[in-house]
């Protein structure tokens, strides 16, 4: 597994990268937020470039590239793609990489109207396409949902990927969490919430909190059993649901292209 | 060393160790400045635009993820624009538990400037990475305070990187007795880190250089330092309600750049922690004042590189105010009926109505506005965000044009550090990057 190119210096450790594209750097924070223990981490790995924390760069293969952040424009589609080149495993980290997470509500728009709205006359100025995830423009090898990441995850998917063993993102839905925690149900409490049809993973962070569900993590597979009869139970206009939805899964729309290729 | 004949190209794409992306360039040629600026080259996010047909219930959540250092900050403001728009009146509860908020978001982030963005310039080496094997115990300080300061976050507000439970109307969840004493607790197990912070904040050099400039933040009439509520104040003797935010900032389009500037009473202004100190030193708490006076910090300092010195000021300030307000809350106990569930407000409970609401808070890097029109039903009509950064970014030119001819005559390399230096100063956030214009790669 050790690479061959590199010189046997430091014990071949494998060389890791973080790389941000649009986005609010929140989940690379979440790494400096997790305290002195990063530091086990440090020595495990080669952390080779992080340019929110570091200035040095590094102009060899990554083992590890962690990407955060959507792709908006060509010139992200084009670095993007000079990353995947250059890295064994290529891991999607956080929402916006993820699934576009809230980068995503700009489809919603018509992109000249909304660049307008923003810079008014000059908006030619400032180039932007339609938001898209990474998977949606390289592959990906392992992904780390959630706005922010949940820092417990992050580590269980390096591990992972480090050995090069899959990693399966748990696909039930918030609630099966939600319940373990003992909080009272949303929609008891007379409000609505995205939880019967999120992946869970996050250990419901922001309903123990008493808030809802947004959605950050995307969509499972097989909503909760009765997710479906919550939209009739609480008398729930579609509407709503689906503007819920938007907010962190708008560019899921985008999928059915690339399922297509 | 002549500097007539003096050619020189500089171009520092994407400034390390900033948050967000920005790109210096620099040319010199016959010993004269073709050029001398500051870019920002982040990919446009468009927030204020996306936020057109959503709830104001939902801005909060929203905005916060404009940055995710200063998420709390954005809450804070979005908060404050929303209720505003509303005509919601926050209890003196729920204003102190957001005082708290903040005074946490300024210790998480200066702490993480001083110690891991800014430190690593003044002793000389390229990143934090080195210090683990040449200064393993400051690191293993920087990371245990900036812990604690997000873990107190994590007790208060759920997370410290897009707080849960801080929303329109109060707080989703309220701190039990035991949360106030484990916030206290954390607070006072970093006391001696504290005093080793202020030991390496005293053997910190930083370059000797001046520029007079006008200096905009938070002033009010009471004897706390403002940071949450306020009126827009300069230290040109400017004043202005915050529902005029726009008089204070004036966004204009340079067509040298075409990023979208900002000015008031001169060619530009500074917001940050030097601008705040500048304007309301004589209302820090006694012990900040005591640790200005130590670090030689005095208003009005033209020195934009002590800006990061400033920042330690303010650490020193919000953590006592916090554990000022934490005992306080022990002592009193707080009022478990103002706990609140809202989500997007289904069952009413905020009246809503059209409105237009202006939030300006004081966040790490400077004061933050946030605007927003709604319609009856508490729909967002129109958005707008001003960030501290895209303040700045005029400042930090008119610095890069003083300061360049200063220190043309020093290596390139020198050169260069110093610039990125002063950017790093400033503590750029540019993925905030609301309104720019440019984005223009530097090959």
């Amino acid at each position: 597994m050790k690479t061959e190119k590199e010189p046997v210096k430091t014990a071949a450790k494998p060389k890791v990268a973080f790389f941000d594209f649009a986005c609010c750097e929140g989940c690379q924070l979440q790494v400096a937020n997790i305290g002195e223990s990063l530091l086990d981490i440090l020595g495990a790995v080669d952390v080779v470039e992080f340019r929110e924390v570091m200035s040095e760069k590094y102009d060899k293969d990554y083992d590890v590239a962690i990407i955060e952040g959507s792709i908006t424009d060509h010139h992200a589609e084009e670095r993007l793609k000079k990353i995947r080149a250059r890295s064994k495993v290529l891991i999607a980290y956080g929402a916006c990489a993820a699934i576009g997470g809230v980068n995503g509500m700009k489809n919603s728009f018509d992109l000249d109207e909304i660049r307008q709205s923003v810079y008014g006359k000059d908006f030619k100025l400032f180039p932007s396409s339609p938001t898209r995830p990474i998977h949606q423009v390289v592959k990906v090898d392992y992904t780390i949902n959630g706005c922010p990441i949940y820092p417990p995850e992050l580590i269980e998917v390096l591990k992972h990927a480090l050995r090069g063993l899959p990693y399966t993102v748990p696909d039930n839905p918030v609630c099966s969490e939600c319940k373990l925690n003992e909080n009272v149900c949303m929609y008891e409490r007379g409000v609505s919430c995205l939880g019967p049809w999120t992946k869970a993973g996050c250990n419901s962070w922001c309903v123990n909190n008493g808030n809802i569900c947004y959605g950050c993590r995307g969509e499972v597979t097989n909503p909760a059993k009765n997710a479906n009869d919550v939209i009739g139970k609480y008398n729930l206009k579609p509407e709503l649901v689906k503007n819920k939805f938007d907010m962190y899964n708008k560019c899921k729309e985008g999928d059915i292209n690339v399922n297509r290729k | 060393m002549s500097t007539a004949n003096k050619n020189l190209d500089i171009k520092v794409e994407y400034v390390t160790r900033v948050e967000g992306h920005g790109n210096i360039v620099v040319n010199v040629k016959d010993g004269k400045i073709e050029k001398c600026e500051f870019h920002v080259v982040e990919s446009p996010r468009l927030f204020e635009g996306m936020l057109r047909g959503r709830s104001v219930f939902e801005a909060q959540h929203i905005t916060s993820r404009i940055c995710g250092i200063c998420s709390c900050g954005h809450s804070l403001a979005s908060i404050q624009a929303a209720e505003d728009a509303l005509g919601v009146k926050p209890s003196a509860q729920t204003t102190k538990l957001r005082k708290l908020l903040l005074d946490y978001e300024f210790l998480d982030s200066h702490l993480l400037h001083v110690y891991l963005l800014a430190a690593p310039d003044v002793l000389g080496v390229p990143s934090f990475v080195p210090l683990i094997e040449t200064h393993n115990g400051v690191v293993r300080r920087a990371l245990r305070m900036k812990k604690a300061a997000n873990d107190v976050c994590d007790i208060l507000v759920g997370r410290h990187v897009h707080p849960i439970s801080a929303i329109v109307g109060g707080f989703t969840k309220l701190p039990r007795p035991k949360d106030i004493d484990a916030q206290i607790a954390i607070l006072e197990g970093m006391a001696d880190d504290m005093a080793e912070t202020l030991k390496l904040a005293k053997a910190l050099k930083f370059p000797d250089f001046h520029r007079e400039t006008e200096y905009v933040g938070l002033v009010s009439d009471d004897s706390e330092y403002p940071l949450l509520e306020g009126q827009i104040g300069s230290t040109d003797g400017k004043r202005f309600n915050k529902k005029d935010y726009k008089k204070a900032t004036n966004e204009f389009i340079d067509p040298r750049s075409s990023a979208k500037f900002t000015k008031l009473s001169r060619d530009s202004f500074f917001v940050g922690a030097l601008a705040r100190f500048n304007l309301n030193a004589d209302k820090l708490h006694p012990k900040a004042k005591a640790v200005a006076k130590e670090l030689g910090l005095k208003p009005v300092c033209h020195n934009p590189y002590l800006n990061t010195v400033a920042q330690i000021v303010e650490t020193v300030h919000c953590y006592y105010h916090a554990l000022e307000i934490l005992k306080d809350l022990k002592k009193t106990g707080l009022d478990y009926s103002q706990q609140v569930t809202v989500g997007v407000n289904e069952k009413g409970v905020v009246p809503v109505r059209a409105g237009n609401g202006v939030g300006a808070v004081e966040v790490p890097r400077g004061i933050l506005y946030h605007n927003y029109e709604t319609d009856a039903a508490g729909m967002i009509k129109k958005a707008n965000c001003i960030i501290p950064t895209n303040q700045n970014i005029n400042n930090i030119e008119y610095d890069f044009a003083k300061l360049l001819p200063e220190i043309i005559t020093l290596p390139k390399e020198t050169i260069r550090l110093r610039l990125e230096m002063l950017v790093r100063a400033y503590d750029p956030c540019i993925s905030c990057s609301t309104h720019y214009l440019d984005v223009k790669f530097v090959d």
